[in-house]
């Protein structure tokens, strides 16, 4: 029996990288909750944008290679003094392959397809906000339509563009990102214990893994340390008392919405260009609703939700290692079970044995001023 | 001669094809104590909702201090000096008191700054005009009467010069109001302006300068308080001589009909919610129950009306209820001679949507009368409830109509006649005059003191201490699930029940009010717990 080997670094590795996209999600709920906004949308969001990223990413380097090639036959069909020739190779790349070649120019392709994702998840989020905002709808019937939206408009969508049985192409290059090595990263991993965990642990992710941990503090201090968290927060829990002295419920909640489209956007782009290379089908695989349950284990505090969605991480991560606990438990596993963990631990937690978690008192209901 | 601090010229204020306001001109001067009394409905909360930004009106002008103001929102009438105190209180449940203070008037994008600077403009503003609060106090911890502090503390830091206060004694005990009106009355002395909105003539006549009387959207009068009555203020409210004292002979109580005996509930949390009760009510006879709202009312009258259980024993006539069991639900109850108007009648006791003939069924619908075989009987339920309709005076007459398009008396009335024709043995009734006209309130006290004197005995919960004076022939006062005295109606008085009210039993010894407080804010804090 080996129960260290479950905290094998490998292991704590891929808990970083699979905890991201959940951490982020899971921000981005916190934000749209804590205004009073229900989200169950999450999910939808991120597949949005995963596909967008990845779509976006993908056309851009594939026409960025293909203006390339052109751009040579055309050469040397000139060096050739071959002017018909030249005349036809120019017109492989035009209309839509300019454009996307001469957006390639201003970013790397991976930055924009991340644009293109957090854009698309912001459209989703503006949707749900004029649904349940401005229309005082239902906020769980639109976060249910956003998910079936985002499940079927991606599949769709991709077909119509590669062809590929409703995946983009796989991401190469420039298309996703790369992992960074911080400084010294080579120098300390001689170190022993400290020099593997930064080496190794700390080191090496793409950096929106950076990005979504800084944004735990980022969160918490936006929302306990300036007005407009303090607003977010009070118009979450009464929004009564907001309206009454003089600040725009409305704006406040589409404000939270807007941040937390992005958050989401950032999410799904991480699933798509980091974590893999190109959107599949249902890639989130629930990744927005275990968030949510990570928000309610959280009781909607950035750093609670930074754990939990840890130990969420953790669980999908020692499922890609029946190796592993087959040697710490001394028997073998069901791979199913393993793979079924966070989700088991998902309906625990929804189901409300983790003690009472009380949501923002105003969260689902849409504010009709009073008379 | 100075400009009012408010004028309001021809206001006036659609929903729809009702008038709200219709045409009113007013003008409050500065440094005075304005009351606007009026039935619910009449317009009084529509008016000031136009004055705070709320609504716009559809005619008329505003001038602030002789300044011509458009006010088209919260932020505008913040702007122009109007300070506003809701009857239900705008505040963050959750957060401190100074949170709750800079909400909306911060300075700057951090917090930090906000917070000190508030701390110290609010120990100037308590010395300046006695209101202490603590600053560092969560909402949902403290007690109403200080609650209701934060929120005018709210207006003066915002520098209001005017302050509208909308029924502000509704939910305080009579200690805290008193305790509200001097602080009313120093605000005054300190210049500031104060309308003060209530349908109690008894506030009215206590503090204001002069009081403005609306009827269905009209300003019906402005006199000055000292040249008027409360029965002249009732008929202008009304448009038609009102009693306000409930006609009534003395009590001659028979046999007991209900016993109650240490009887405890607890709720889901664990708390006790009741606390070994122990009362009785006899055959012609009032007990009042009287208590701040969330002292364990509620739970008495749940337990006897079978939608809650307890423990201990009840007996009714002799013989015992169950508490627990298939024979402990309200359909039970009803079958023992208990009718029961819930204290929350558009929660409990009628279903909104539903038409008044429907709501006049509910509880009685497998009566033989209402039904024709396994199926009901319509024609005869419609034709009882425009029986019943008539003799209670509702209005309109129609058992078509549903029950969220009557007024509050009209479904009082409904569910009133619903349970007392049944001939009870025992009535629980709760806050049977809650949100009803003054009209409305003369013609439902007389039904209970009638019931009364046809030998059946009454169990009645209202947090309206001058209800309770006025109707009961006895009073139990509850505080914190436990009941602090008992006393004959015609021994006592509000100061005595106010105290008991407070939790405290020794009522001859002189008390504090910051001992009162402190005793409201335990059971205020218990109460919010729940939530």
């Amino acid at each position: 029996m080996d129960i260290l080997a479950l905290f094998d670094l490998s292991v704590l590795d891929s808990t970083v990288r699979l905890a991201t996209p959940l951490l982020l999600a899971c921000l981005a709920g916190l934000f749209s909750e804590r205004a009073g906004i229900f989200d169950i949308g999450l999910e939808g969001k991120m597949l949005f944008a995963a596909f967008f990223s990845a779509a976006i990413a993908a056309l851009v380097t594939i026409n960025a290679e293909n203006a390339e090639q052109v751009a040579q036959a055309v050469a040397d069909a000139v060096a050739n003094n071959d002017q018909a020739t030249a005349q036809s190779a120019a017109e492989g790349c035009s209309g839509t392959c300019r454009f996307f070649a001469g957006v390639s120019g201003w970013l790397p392709a991976v930055w924009i397809g991340v644009l293109a994702g957090v854009s698309a998840s912001l459209f989703l989020s503006l949707v749900h906000g004029l649904a349940s905002i401005t229309f005082r709808g239902n906020q769980l019937i639109s976060g249910v339509a956003i998910n079936f939206l985002a499940a079927g408009m991606t599949v769709l969508i991709a077909q119509d563009w590669f062809q590929q049985g409703g995946r983009t192409p796989s991401l190469i290059g420039g298309g996703r990102f790369e992992p960074i090595t911080l400084p010294f990263a080579e120098t300390l991993s001689g170190v022993p214990f400290i020099g593997p965990i930064y080496a190794e642990l700390i080191s090496g992710h793409s950096i929106l893994v950076y990005v979504a941990l800084l944004a735990v503090p980022g969160t918490w201090w936006l929302l306990f340390r300036t007005r407009f968290g303090l607003r977010l927060r009070a118009v979450g829990e009464n929004p009564a008392a907001v309206d009454t002295a003089g600040v725009s419920v409305v704006g406040l909640r589409f404000v939270a919405v807007g941040i937390c489209g992005v958050l989401c956007g950032i999410a799904g782009a991480y699933l798509a260009t980091g974590l893999q290379a190109g959107f599949v089908k249902d890639m989130t695989a629930g990744r927005g609703f275990i968030a949510l349950a990570a928000l309610i284990f959280a009781k909607w505090r950035p750093w609670h939700a930074l754990w939990a969605t840890l130990l969420f991480g953790y669980l999908q991560a020692i499922a890609l290692r029946p190796d592993i606990i087959e040697g710490a438990l001394g028997f073998k596993v069901q791979v199913q079970l393993l793979d079924a963990l966070p989700y088991i631990l998902t309906v625990v937690i929804l189901a409300g044995f983790v003690g009472k978690a009380i949501p923002p008192r105003a969260g689902g209901e849409p504010y009709v001023k009073e008379r | 001669m100075t400009a009012p601090a408010i004028e309001l010229k021809g206001i006036s204020k659609a929903f729809g094809p009702v008038q709200a306001n219709k045409d009113i001109s007013i003008r409050v001067m500065p440094g005075t104590i304005h009351g606007i009394i009026g039935e619910n409905g009449a317009g009084k909360s529509t008016l000031m909702s136009i004055l705070y930004g709320f609504y716009k009106a559809d005619a008329g002008e505003v001038f602030i201090s002789g300044n011509k103001t458009e006010i088209p929102d919260s932020q505008a009438a913040i702007a122009a000096g109007i300070g506003m105190v809701f009857q239900h209180f705008k505040l963050v449940e959750n957060f401190t008191v100074l949170e709750n203070i800079i909400l909306g008037a911060e300075d700057g994008g951090l917090l930090k700054p906000s917070l000190s600077k508030a701390r110290k403009t609010l120990l100037e503003l308590e010395k300046e005009y006695d209101l202490k609060v603590d600053p560092d106090a969560v909402i949902e911890e403290i007690g109403v009467g200080m609650q209701q502090r934060v929120e005018i503390l709210k207006a003066l830091y915002r520098q209001a010069n005017i302050l509208i206060l909308d029924e502000p004694t509704g939910v305080l005990t009579p200690a805290e109001a008193d305790q509200l009106f001097r602080i009313l009355g120093r605000l005054k002395e300190e210049g500031k302006t104060i309308i003060l909105i209530t349908h109690k003539l008894r506030e009215i006549m206590e503090i204001t300068d002069t009081v403005s009387v609306m009827r269905r959207g009209e300003m019906t009068a402005t006199v000055k308080t000292a040249e008027t009555s409360p029965e002249e203020l009732a008929e202008l409210m009304v448009g038609r001589k009102v009693l306000l004292r409930v006609d009534k002979a003395p009590a001659t109580p028979g046999d007991v009909v209900l016993d109650v005996k240490n009887l405890k509930v607890v709720d889901e949390q664990g708390v006790e919610r009741l606390r070994g009760i122990d009362l009785q009510v006899r055959a012609g006879e009032i007990l009042g129950i009287a208590g701040v709202a969330g002292n364990g009312q509620s739970e008495l009258l749940e337990v006897l009306g079978g939608y809650a259980t307890g423990s201990g024993t009840i007996t009714l006539n002799g013989a015992p209820i169950d508490l627990t069991g298939k024979n402990s639900d309200g359909r039970s109850r009803r079958a023992r001679g208990i009718a029961h108007v819930p204290e929350d009648r558009q929660r409990e006791g009628l279903i909104m949507d539903f038409a008044a003939w429907e709501n006049t069924a509910f509880g009685y619908h497998r009566d033989a009368a209402y039904t024709s075989g396994l199926l009901s009987n319509n024609a005869a339920i419609k034709a009882d409830t425009a029986d019943k309709m008539e003799r209670f005076d509702v209005r309109p007459p129609h058992p078509h109509l549903a029950a969220k398009n009557f007024s509050g008396g009209n479904q009082q009335k409904i569910v009133l006649a619903r349970e007392i024709e049944r001939n009870p043995d025992l009535l629980l009734i709760g806050q049977p005059t809650r949100g009803v006209d003054i009209g409305a309130i003369e013609f439902i006290h007389q039904q209970i003191v009638a019931l009364r004197d046809q030998g059946k005995a009454i169990l009645l919960v209202s947090v309206e201490l001058e209800e309770i004076l006025g109707l009961a022939d006895r009073v139990a006062v509850m505080f914190d699930g436990q009941i602090m005295g008992e006393r004959l109606t015609a021994d006592t008085n509000e100061k005595e029940l106010g105290l008991l009210m407070a939790g405290i039993t020794d009522t001859d010894a002189p008390h504090t009010m910051a001992e009162i407080e402190a005793n409201l804010a335990h059971a205020h804090g218990d109460a919010s717990k729940e939530v």
